[in-house]
């Protein structure tokens, strides 16, 4: 069991300045995130985006801006747990006890959701049917690629993952790629290697065709693809990957007594704090009147809400309000001063 | 003020009027019309404000920006119909525009 003062949720860019805040005013964190990456919407939607309206910064992409925000939590050591979801909540005296689904558990007084929209799932094919075969022979992302050896398989897809795997999975397979339309969003130079593997007959290309259903007994063993002008093919497959990007889930979220509003935490505006005590929201998930979904909104909300954790995590002390430009106990932290 | 109207998956109907330069998913989620989820506020940075645009109406409203197609290859049951309803400016011109809403976001 882990304690700490305060649990972040979400490692997006405000639960990475959030964790800067707590750890200069001298409390300890650790930072939870479904992803396997640090930066969360930024890195996942919008890398290669610039960004305009950071103060002071007239312009850098989601991934200038996550790669700033870790450089700026150098000075201090934060224990980041990636690839794991916060799954349950429960009060445990005066302490929260979370749990994740990899079974690690934080004993912490204070719970900082920053999860922006909720955590990324995988879009997965709208037929019911698929559910059946979903982890025996439909797959939303790839862990042991060697099952795929000498087989049908049928990929789904029109970015970098679709045609990655296209091109990979030809060396050893029979690769199906099927897309909604003849536009590829994927890399050019990946996309200009389907079309020569296509000609040397090692990938068959279906575009404007998407799954219609799939079709087994007990073992998948064929799919009907639909064309937009609704004619139908069916091709023989021993498997089927969707990649049609990631779609944001509020998740166990919801069912952690929080009051919430639509997809949006409900919080006030001097803590940040939700009507759970100790549990608040910042970020993209929080809502109060006048919210603005703007980054800067984000870093404001995690620097009260990290100051609103002081008196959880140290009930006997004061917290006090310094400037890093002249606190000697801030430049201590920060590593500026001996 | 022109009127859009935004057909429910269950077949629901809501005709509400929307400002000029808005869009067609800021009048859905100013009129607390369900089906249209908006996630990242309209930054072309999701697909759950997808909305299928009738098709008498689909050459009359404005074209698809750049990179919608490339989110809307990531909503659930696109078609050939399919707009992302933020980037459908509301004008004089598409008074009456009707869209119908997906089964889900």
């Amino acid at each position: 069991m882990i304690k700490t003062d305060a649990l972040i949720i979400g490692a997006g860019p405000t639960g990475l300045f959030t964790a800067h805040q707590l750890k200069l005013i001298g409390l300890s964190c650790e930072v939870v995130d479904n992803l396997d990456k640090i930066g969360g919407q930024c890195i996942e939607l919008y890398p290669d985006k610039p960004i305009y309206d950071i103060p002071a910064v007239p312009e850098c992409t989601g991934e200038e801006l996550t790669n700033n925000l870790i450089n700026q939590l150098k000075p201090f050591d934060i224990k980041f747990h990636l690839s794991e979801r916060v799954d349950e909540v429960k009060k445990e005296k005066d302490l929260w006890q979370v749990k994740t689904n990899n079974g690690t558990i934080f004993n912490t007084p204070n719970i900082i959701i920053a999860g922006g929209v909720g955590s990324f799932e995988p879009r997965k094919f709208s037929s019911k049917e698929c559910e059946k075969y979903e982890g025996e022979s439909i797959f939303y992302s790839i862990k042991n690629k060697t099952i795929f050896k000498n087989k049908t398989i049928s990929i789904f897809g029109g970015g970098d993952s679709a045609l990655d795997w296209a091109v990979e999975l030809s060396s050893n397979s029979k690769v199906n790629l099927i897309h909604r339309r003849e536009e590829f969003r994927g890399a050019k130079a990946t996309l200009n290697r389907v079309h020569e593997l296509e000609k040397e007959g090692k990938i068959s290309l279906f575009t404007k065709y998407q799954l219609k259903t799939v079709k087994g007994n007990g073992k998948l063993n064929s799919i009907d693809i639909e064309h937009d002008n609704k004619e139908i093919k069916n091709l023989k497959t021993d498997y089927v990957l969707g990649f049609f990007g990631l779609i944001m889930q509020l998740g166990p979220i919801a069912n952690w007594g929080l009051n919430l509003n639509k997809k949006t935490i409900e919080v006030d505006t001097e803590k940040f704090e939700t009507n759970q005590k100790g549990i608040y929201a910042v970020g993209d998930i929080c809502s109060y009147p006048g919210k603005l979904k703007l980054i800067l909104s984000g870093f404001h909300e995690g620097a009260l809400a990290a100051r609103a954790c002081f008196r959880l995590a140290k009930p006997d002390e004061k917290y006090r309000f310094e400037f890093t430009t002249t606190s000697t106990s801030l430049l201590k932290r920060l590593g500026k001063k001996e | 003020m022109p009127k859009i109207t935004y057909i429910e998956n269950n077949g629901k109907s809501h005709t509400v009027e929307v400002d000029k330069g808005l869009t067609v998913m800021e009048g859905a989620v100013q009129n607390n019309i369900p089906g249209i989820d908006a996630d990242c506020g309209g930054g072309m940075a999701c697909a759950t404000c997808h909305v299928y645009v009738k098709d008498e109406w689909y050459n009359k409203i404005n074209e698809k920006s750049e990179g919608e197609d490339d989110m809307l290859d990531q909503a659930f049951e696109p078609n050939k119909f399919s707009r992302l309803s933020c980037q459908i400016l509301v004008s004089e011109e598409i008074d009456g525009l009707t869209v119908d809403l997906p089964k889900k976001q």
